[in-house]
């Protein structure tokens, strides 16, 4: 080794106040520090002020008897026996009712205009286009409001009941459906059902199987409706259709029978799928724009028709840019579903952050699992979605 | 040569065009609008079908806008009966003079009607601040920055509740309401979400764990609970969590929930823009020595921030609607006016409902869709730049 060589002067030392470690680490203890001081003064303020507002706090009040109606309820509820914590799961219940329909109105509707914003049919595109520029640029709370007020309780009252052929009756007290009355005999109904599913899946994977090795395809889609819906509608048939169907009646004052479906649920399940239907096109629009032109025309030069080409070639491949997008929407469509507390329909903003709130003034408490339910909904479906997102993700070579 | 070809190349043609003919015109089935409508609006019989459908359903619909709108729409009157089926016996569309005698309120609430002057002034601050801002060719544009994020809060402050050190006469903002209100909320969010969604974006791509794991843990709440819920955290909790003495009115709990709300969401469009930064802006800085904030303020957040003008607008454009939801807390937007006035018993007939509806829609359409074409026209503008 030349030791000839000028010794390097040692770099001078950096302050210590200068050196890139020590300011983060600074940095991050002065951080640390505010943080726990904000939250330990909020809390000493919290605990000063509710003892001087003379509230409990803990999740007692779970347990108490809640004393208050709700207007629907999917679970057994009755205001003098249930808890806060019943109300509760009442209210849940019906969010996730109201949002699972609506996601489901909200794709329909959504993949429609999305396709139809690039269709050739040039009045068709700028319908769509127009749909999506309306509905995108006002406030979902203002339609929510004219569903409501403008439209659904503009309707005639019950004396002048506007009647559906198939027994649905049109009120400003809302929608009448016909019950289904399930009598005896429906067990090989629903056995059957499920041997259909059952053979359907079945079918499928040998369907599969087989295109995989000889290339012929099998009327999958006949078969599944012929398992699925033929079959048990065959037993239900044989065994002497042991279904009957409880009308609504026009009484004078009120309506007997039937499912009564609430004016609030119906407004709130309108704005939130016409809604969330006109960013759910423009994610449609974008995905399909984001397959190349060349996969179309490849398509059509094989001798596919314009449709089976969406079907086969186009969509499938627009999905995967498509699902992120989407999954954002239907938690947007399910934290939008909040708003039905404007217009009175007991979700679970309305029933718990509402009701429950005011009579057990527990603000914390309340606030704070109102908001976990919804952070929870949130990272469950992006759990789910991430899992479907890693099965369909382009596999690169 | 056979004898043939001799005789054909001697005989002289009896006549040769030098110039070409001048192309026919294609066939009038292939241009102009004949063919335009042949290609876009009858290709197939379904199309055909499609067309004439769409067609029929627009009519439709157009004409009965139309005639609630406009032409059987009441246009003067003193009260209900003016818009009552029953009284003029006639069919009756929306009811123009309810919307005339509220208009008042529906842009100012309660503010205290001799003081008007002041939100006026308000309005037209704020319209010259927007305008400079927006206005790409506008001189001066960082005053503008300045004065729309600096001056333009201060002054309207002192403007709008009053000082009285100067004459202005206090207002309280239970007072305030309709479009004031629902411009506040919006600037509020806008003033505040932007520094402080920078401030949050640098903070998730920080290197410090504390600092960034801080950030992830507020930005992901925020953005996975609804907005409702966030209102009213700060309506009922944040009143518990500060000295009595130190309770802040409704609108501003409001405005703090809002502005969380609004600062998350930005958060995650200035991230987007900071990753399409590439890496070597940020070596490039630091190998000519910039410091951290040096580096952010020079380099990294004027490319960021330009690449992502129509994110950001799109986020400003929600939360305007958004605004709406303060509705809910009891604060009195321009909707929450409407659903006062349309209830009111001077007014309230079947068709004063969809008249207030179609005024708020109105209003919201003419802004959410400028703003859209704003950012749209920016997005071509940078693409157009990035064109070689």
């Amino acid at each position: 080794m030349p030791s000839d060589l000028p010794a390097q002067p040692r770099p001078a030392r950096v302050a210590f106040y200068n050196d890139p470690k020590v300011r983060s680490i600074a940095y991050q203890l002065i951080l640390c520090a505010v943080v726990v001081f904000l939250v330990f003064g909020a809390a000493r303020n919290a605990v000063d002020n509710l003892t001087r507002a003379q509230i409990a706090s803990g999740f007692g009040f779970w347990n108490q008897t809640a004393g208050f109606d709700i207007s629907q309820t999917l679970i057994e509820y009755s205001p003098r026996a249930s808890t806060y914590g019943r109300a509760f799961w009442v209210g849940l219940l019906n969010t996730l009712l109201v949002a699972g329909i609506g996601i489901v109105f909200a794709t329909i509707i959504g993949f429609i205009v999305g396709i139809s914003r690039l269709s050739t049919n040039w009045l068709l595109a700028k319908v769509a286009g127009g749909y999506v520029e309306i509905i995108r640029n006002l406030p979902l709370l203002l339609q929510l409001l004219f569903w409501y007020n403008a439209v659904l309780k503009a309707l005639p009252d019950i004396r002048e009941s506007i009647a559906i052929p198939g027994g649905v009756i049109l009120n400003n007290r809302g929608f009448f459906l016909p019950m289904p009355v399930l009598k005896g005999g429906l067990g090989a109904v629903e056995l059957s059902l499920l041997a259909g599913v059952v053979g359907a899946i079945a079918f499928h994977i040998w369907a599969r199987k087989r295109q995989e090795r000889t290339g012929q395809r099998a009327p999958v889609l006949a078969v599944t409706l012929l398992l699925v819906i033929g079959l048990p509608l065959a037993v239900f048939t044989l065994v002497g259709r042991p279904i009957g169907f409880e009308f609504p009646r026009v009484g004078r004052f009120n309506i007997a029978g039937g499912i009564e479906v609430l004016p609030e649920f119906v407004a709130l399940l309108f704005g939130l799928s016409i809604y969330t239907a006109a960013f759910i096109a423009e994610v449609v629009r974008a995905g399909i724009l984001a397959v190349s032109r060349g996969q179309t025309e490849a398509a059509y030069s094989l001798g596919l028709r314009p449709g089976p080409a969406l079907r086969l070639i186009v969509i499938p491949q627009a999905m995967r840019v498509i699902i992120p997008p989407l999954t954002s929407q239907y938690l947007n469509l399910t934290k939008n579903s909040t708003l039905a507390v404007a217009i009175g329909y007991p979700d679970l903003v309305q029933v718990f952050t509402g009701t429950v709130l005011n009579q057990t003034g527990q603000a914390v408490e309340v606030v704070a699992i109102t908001m976990l339910v919804y952070l929870v909904i949130s990272l469950v479906t992006s759990m789910l979605m991430n899992i479907y997102n890693s099965r369909v993700a382009l596999v690169e070579r | 040569m056979t004898m043939a070809e001799g005789e054909l190349a001697l005989a002289e043609p009896a006549f040769v065009r030098r110039t070409p003919i001048a192309p026919r015109p294609p066939p009038a089935a292939m241009t102009g609008a004949v063919a335009w409508l042949r290609a876009n609006l009858l290709s197939t019989p379904f199309n055909i079908a499609l067309t004439i459908l769409i067609t029929l359903l627009l009519a439709w619909a157009m004409t009965e806008i139309m005639k609630f709108l406009v032409l059987d729409a009441v246009w003067s009157g003193n009260d209900r009966d003016a818009c009552l089926e029953s009284v003029q016996h006639r069919v009756i569309g929306a009811c123009w003079p309810f919307v005339w005698e509220r208009l008042p309120y529906f842009i100012y609430g309660s503010y205290p009607i001799p003081l008007r002057w002041r939100v006026d002034v308000f309005f037209l601050l704020l319209a010259v601040g927007i305008v400079w801002l927006l206005w790409l060719k506008a001189p001066r544009r960082d005053l503008g920055a300045i004065y729309f994020f600096g001056v333009l809060p201060v002054m309207s402050f002192i403007l709008l509740t009053g000082w009285s050190a100067i004459g202005l006469e206090p207002v309280d903002s239970v007072l305030w309401g309709g479009v004031l209100v629902t411009i506040v909320v919006a600037s509020v969010g806008i003033v505040v979400s932007l520094p402080l969604g920078i401030i949050l974006a640098l903070g998730r791509r920080s290197r410090m764990p504390v600092v960034r794991s801080l950030s992830v843990i507020f930005i992901e709440f925020v953005r996975g609970v609804p907005l409702i819920t966030v209102l009213f955290m700060a309506g009922v909790m944040l009143p518990l969590f500060v000295p009595e003495q130190y309770s802040p009115d409704k609108l501003v709990r409001a405005l703090i929930g809002i502005a969380i709300f609004a600062s998350a969401y930005m958060a995650e469009v200035v991230r987007a823009g900071l990753q399409a930064i590439p890496r070597g802006q940020y070596e490039g800085a630091m190998a000519v020595g910039l410091g951290y904030a040096q580096l952010m303020r020079l380099i990294v957040l004027p490319q960021a921030l330009t690449v992502t003008i129509p994110n950001i607008v799109n986020t400003y454009i929600g939360l305007f609607k958004d605004t709406t939801l303060v509705f809910i807390v009891g604060i009195f937007d321009l909707l929450r006016t409407i659903e006062v006035a349309r209830i009111d018993p001077k007014w309230a007939t079947p068709v004063t409902s969809t008249t207030g509806y179609a005024v708020a829609a109105i209003f919201y359409l003419v802004f959410c869709y400028g703003m859209s074409r704003y950012a749209r026209a920016m997005e071509a503008r940078r693409a157009k730049s990035g064109r070689r």
